[in-house]
């Protein structure tokens, strides 16, 4: 067992892991922060997305040793200071971009990633970009909309109604 | 501005906040103080004798609290079939036990044999690994074929049977004959012989159970992903462990999606319950995805002959289909009534064919079970009739719309009873294919066509008209063709003493927004703002005996159920405000939240009532008990009957055959509709589930009975790249005539109808450029496309 410490949205944790801890394990049930989440054990499905310094995560595919010191951000960390939705959160709802609300961590912190690099993305970079997370109930129409909208464009003048 | 509540108003869904913030609270999210963690051990042999199971292995290891193995569960109950089905020759079903854990043999890849419980999952993994290793099966000769299956009786699925055959089921078997005489003597006769794919529906929250028990009162708690809470505390309680229905708690806590694979009890469920009394702490278990792909049931899985009768212009006369329906190695609850009643009754879609007969056979293979899965039936016969249909269209030279319109029932026939024994209410089947056409502008297509020409593409168009019977089931109807359960649902409305509002629901939200549409309606029909009203659902202790939410039955039954105990709670609360008010009940008036005198001034609001229901100073106590708290449980007297039609545009690589879907269109008829938005969504889902069918998924094992699709590696589940906005349209309504709410419900109706549609586009495509080809077999991948074409 070795201790591993890195700041998860905004504070220093610490804990115990074990060589073979995954990242998704620690947040889980070392952290408690069940909102990121694992669909799949093949690192296909993007439930358990996060960002490590930054950069959008499989957190099920990085041990947690390994990302020691890091800068860690879930989706319980996404929401503005006042506890409000985030803009992209905000956008989820408007559009209605999530049903059972399964792939949906997943989702916002993949849209966070692709908008940092990307802040007005075309329906097909959104398609494409998004292409790393799987949900199986909305058939993505709203989460593209909910996307466009997230970036400042019109999604309805862009979805087909 | 649009409105913002009430009913059909896009209300913004309330459940939102938590699945947006981390904060939902799925089972695997929950973690009871000291608990275990189960992991099964699964065979790897499709079909195999338990020669010795290897428990010893475990014993000693670090962690290791328990080991179960099929031997412990050998005398309780089995988990039963919900459907009792009669073969033509009018023996009863062929129904093998369903144990916990396999004692004896083993019967598909992933089937259970031994379980172990341990302090962490890490030892529990690791010990599960040395049982695998330290036990010994005698592998047997998979049966995986279906054909196979049948003409081979000496290697059996279940021993005890003769052969491998479940039932034999011919539907409606009166009709048998004429049907014979009708396609024997018609002018033309179109065949097809198809296969409908088999499906692993892939929920992307993987089940997960916990068990927990009190010793000091001898109560259990299961915690699990289930879609209809109460059916699994009767399974698993009365029928698998014999626990005391009443001594049960069944939550069922915010799941991940379920298009079915919820709907039933699995052995995991009473496993967890057991080891958390054997314990005394609460077990956990949590598939892994690959344990879903192994064990979850499958849907689909049909191998259909259909043959249409017609004369020279394309009218109907008869419908024959010959079925083999897969029901994989253990009967799922509903794996007999899925290829039966919920496919065989569906077999005249929305035609005036008078002649039609269904035969299913159901088969036993060593291959995970088989059972609804989004549309349960419905799609499987959509797909053969649409298809039939385009088939012969194309034999015949006429044209695919102008024949759906000249077989299409009118309004004028309603109500109308098939052939088939299914009493449509209400339907505008030309009004869905007329605003289909317009949105979907099949004006337009020739131009697009030359478009995609130019650009070296193949373009194609398909249609397809559906029905489907949902919102299940009157059950006196149901329990004659052999349910052996109810198909009500119930709701309590608990006005509290401060005028607001707990409505306990039988239904079950995994993604469906009950929460926020339930209380759309209860806020209309008591005046009462949305926020002031909780939708509580999912847990045994707090709700009715509820059937849960599947088959398109939520709103149209449980909702209903809802109304009608808010009319009872508006009924008593007209008692109330008489006595009030000093009036007669009979001049009480109800709107907008205000209890009214008739013609006079003198009123009380819906809070005032409430709160002298629960302070009941001055109120009739004489003649009225205190409180605002009411329950109906409705039971419908028919099924509903959406319908509508589909339009898919293509375009097809010829180089490759990859299919690329350049537009689809759905025009349905619902009913009325609550939440617009939330019934859009329905679709989109369902059509993008219809297209994973028709051109990406399928569940595949090989001749040794192992799942070659068994991750997402294999399995190819749609992505936002592989498909395009969906046009959708609710517009033609005509409301159901036998619940107040005027609804037929939405959730599968995307999936039931599209994947005809697109098939039907890509042979336009393929036949449009000269090549004829009468049927590809789904999914049209590009290797599957591009082979047809070079055939
Ligand atoms: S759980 Fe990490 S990609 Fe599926
Ligand atoms: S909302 Fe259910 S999987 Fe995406």
């Amino acid at each position: 067992m070795t201790k591993v410490t890195m700041t998860v949205n905004g504070m220093s944790v610490s804990a115990q892991t074990e060589g073979r801890t995954l990242l998704s394990a620690f947040l889980r049930e070392g952290l408690a922060l069940t909102g990121t989440h694992i669909g799949c054990d093949t690192s296909q499905c993007g439930a358990c997305v996060v960002h490590v310094d930054g950069q959008a995560v499989k957190s099920c595919a990085v041990f947690a040793q390994d990302v020691a010191g890091a800068t860690v951000t879930t989706i319980e960390g996404m929401a503005n200071a006042d506890g409000s939705l985030g803009v992209i959160q905000a956008a989820f709802q408007e559009h209605h971009g999530l049903q059972c609300g399964f792939c949906t961590p997943g989702m916002v912190m993949s849209t966070a990633a692709l908008l940092a690099i990307n802040p007005k993305p075309t329906v097909e970079e959104i398609r494409h970009g998004l292409d790393g997370n799987i949900c199986r109930c909305t058939g993505y129409h709203n989460i593209v909309k909910a996307v466009l909208a997230a970036s400042g464009q019109d999604a309805t003048a862009m979805a087909a109604e | 501005m649009p409105k913002d509540h009430g009913i059909g108003a896009s209300v913004k869904r309330r459940e939102d906040i938590r699945f947006l913030t981390g904060t939902g609270n799925y089972t695997d999210d929950i973690t009871i103080h000291g608990q275990a963690y189960a992991v099964f051990v699964r065979s790897n042999v499709a079909h195999g004798r338990i020669v010795s199971v290897g428990a010893e292995a475990a014993k000693g290891m670090p962690g290791v609290l328990a080991v179960f193995t099929g031997e412990d569960f050998k005398d309780v109950g089995g988990n039963p079939a919900g459907w009792l089905i009669k073969s033509r020759n009018g023996e009863a079903m062929r129904e093998p036990k369903r144990p916990v854990l396999a004692h004896g043999k083993v019967r598909h890849v992933g089937d259970a044999y031994a379980a172990v419980i341990a302090q962490s999952y890490n030892e529990a993994k690791t010990a599960a690994q040395a049982i695998s290793d330290a036990s010994v099966i005698e592998e047997l000769p998979a049966i995986v074929d279906m054909r196979q299956a049948l003409a081979d009786t000496s290697n059996r699925v279940h021993d005890e049977l003769p052969d491998n055959e479940c039932f034999d089921w011919g539907w409606i078997e009166d009709n048998r004959a004429k049907v014979d005489e009708a396609i024997k003597s018609a002018p033309h006769v179109t065949t097809l012989n198809l296969i409908n794919n088999r499906l692993v529906p892939n929920a992307m929250e993987p089940r997960a159970s916990i068990g927990e028990y009190f010793p000091g009162t001898g109560d259990y708690k299961l915690t699990t992903t289930s879609q209809n809470p109460h059916l699994t505390r009767l399974l698993v309680a009365a029928f698998v462990l014999g626990i005391p229905e009443n001594k049960l708690t069944v939550v069922a806590p915010d799941v991940g999606g379920g298009f079915g694979s919820k709907i039933y009890h699995y052995g995991e469920e009473a496993l967890v319950l057991a080891a958390a009394k054997k314990l005394k702490r609460a077990v956990k278990w949590t598939a892994e995805r690959s344990e879903s792909f192994l064990t979850d049931a499958h849907g689909r899985d049909h191998v259909t002959k259909i043959e249409l009768a017609c004369d020279l212009e394309g009218n109907f006369i008869a419908f024959r289909t010959e079925t083999m329906a897969n029901v994989g190695a253990y009967l799922s609850n509903f794996a007999t009534v899925t290829p039966t009643f919920l496919h065989g009754t569906l077999m005249a879609g929305p035609y005036k064919v008078p002649n039609v007969y269904v035969n299913v056979k159901t088969v036993f293979t060593n291959t995970a079970p088989v059972d609804a899965y989004r549309g349960a039936g419905r799609p499987e016969a959509t797909y053969s009739l649409e298809r039939v249909v385009d088939k012969m269209c194309r034999e015949l030279g006429l044209d695919p719309f102008e024949v759906r319109r000249k077989n299409f029932l009118t309004p004028d026939m309603f109500p109308y009873t098939t052939p088939v024994g299914l009493a449509y209410d209400t339907g505008n089947y030309h009004a869905t294919l007329d605003k289909a056409i317009q949105l979907g502008d099949v004006a337009g297509f020739e131009a697009r066509r030359a478009a995609s020409a130019a650009k070296g593409k193949l373009r194609g168009l398909g249609l397809s008209t559906w029905i489907e019977a949902c919102g299940i089931a009157p059950s006196n109807l149901v329990g004659i063709l052999g349910a052996r359960v109810g198909l009500y649902d119930a709701a309590t409305v608990r006005v509290n003493a401060t005028g607001n509002v707990s409505v306990m629901v039988g239904a079950h939200s995994h993604g469906q927004s009950h929460e926020t549409v339930f209380a759309q309606i209860v806020g209309a029909m008591f005046g009462i703002p949305e926020g002031s009203i909780e939708i509580v659902h999912g847990d045994t202790s707090k709700i009715p005996f509820g059937m849960g939410s599947y088959g398109s039955r939520s709103l149209a039954v449980c909702g209903q159920a809802m109304a009608n105990a808010c009319d009872k709670v508006i009924a008593k609360g007209k008692k109330i405000a008489a006595h009030m008010l000093e009036a007669n009940e009979g001049e009480i008036l109800f709107s907008d939240g205000v209890f009214s005198v008739s013609g006079t001034n003198r009123s009380k609001t819906f809070g005032e009532i409430a709160f002298s229901a629960y302070v009941p100073h001055n109120y009739p106590l004489a003649t009225l008990e205190p409180g605002l708290e009411e329950t109906a449980f409705y039971d419908p007297a028919n099924f509903t009957y959406p319908a509508g039609a589909y339009i898919c545009e293509v375009e097809v690589d010829p180089d490759t055959g990859k299919v690329d879907i350049a537009s689809f269109t759905c025009a349905d008829d619902f009913g009325n509709v609550m939440n617009p938005m939330v019934v859009e969504g329905q679709v989109h889902g369902g059509v993008v589930q219809g297209i994973g069918q028709a051109l990406l998924e399928l569940g595949v094992y090989d001749e040794n009975g192992q799942l070659l699709t068994g991750s997402y590696m294999d399995y190819a589940m749609p992505r936002a790249d592989d498909v395009p906005f969906v046009t959708v349209d609710h517009s033609c309504s005509t409301p159901c005539t036998h619940n107040a709410l005027g609804v037929k419900g939405c959730g599968e109706a995307g999936a039931i109808g599209s994947p005809p549609a697109v098939v039907n586009a890509v042979l336009d495509a393929l036949n449009r450029a000269g090549k004829k080809i009468d049927h590809i077999d789904m999914p049209l991948t590009p290797s599957r496309v591009w082979s047809a074409m070079n055939a």
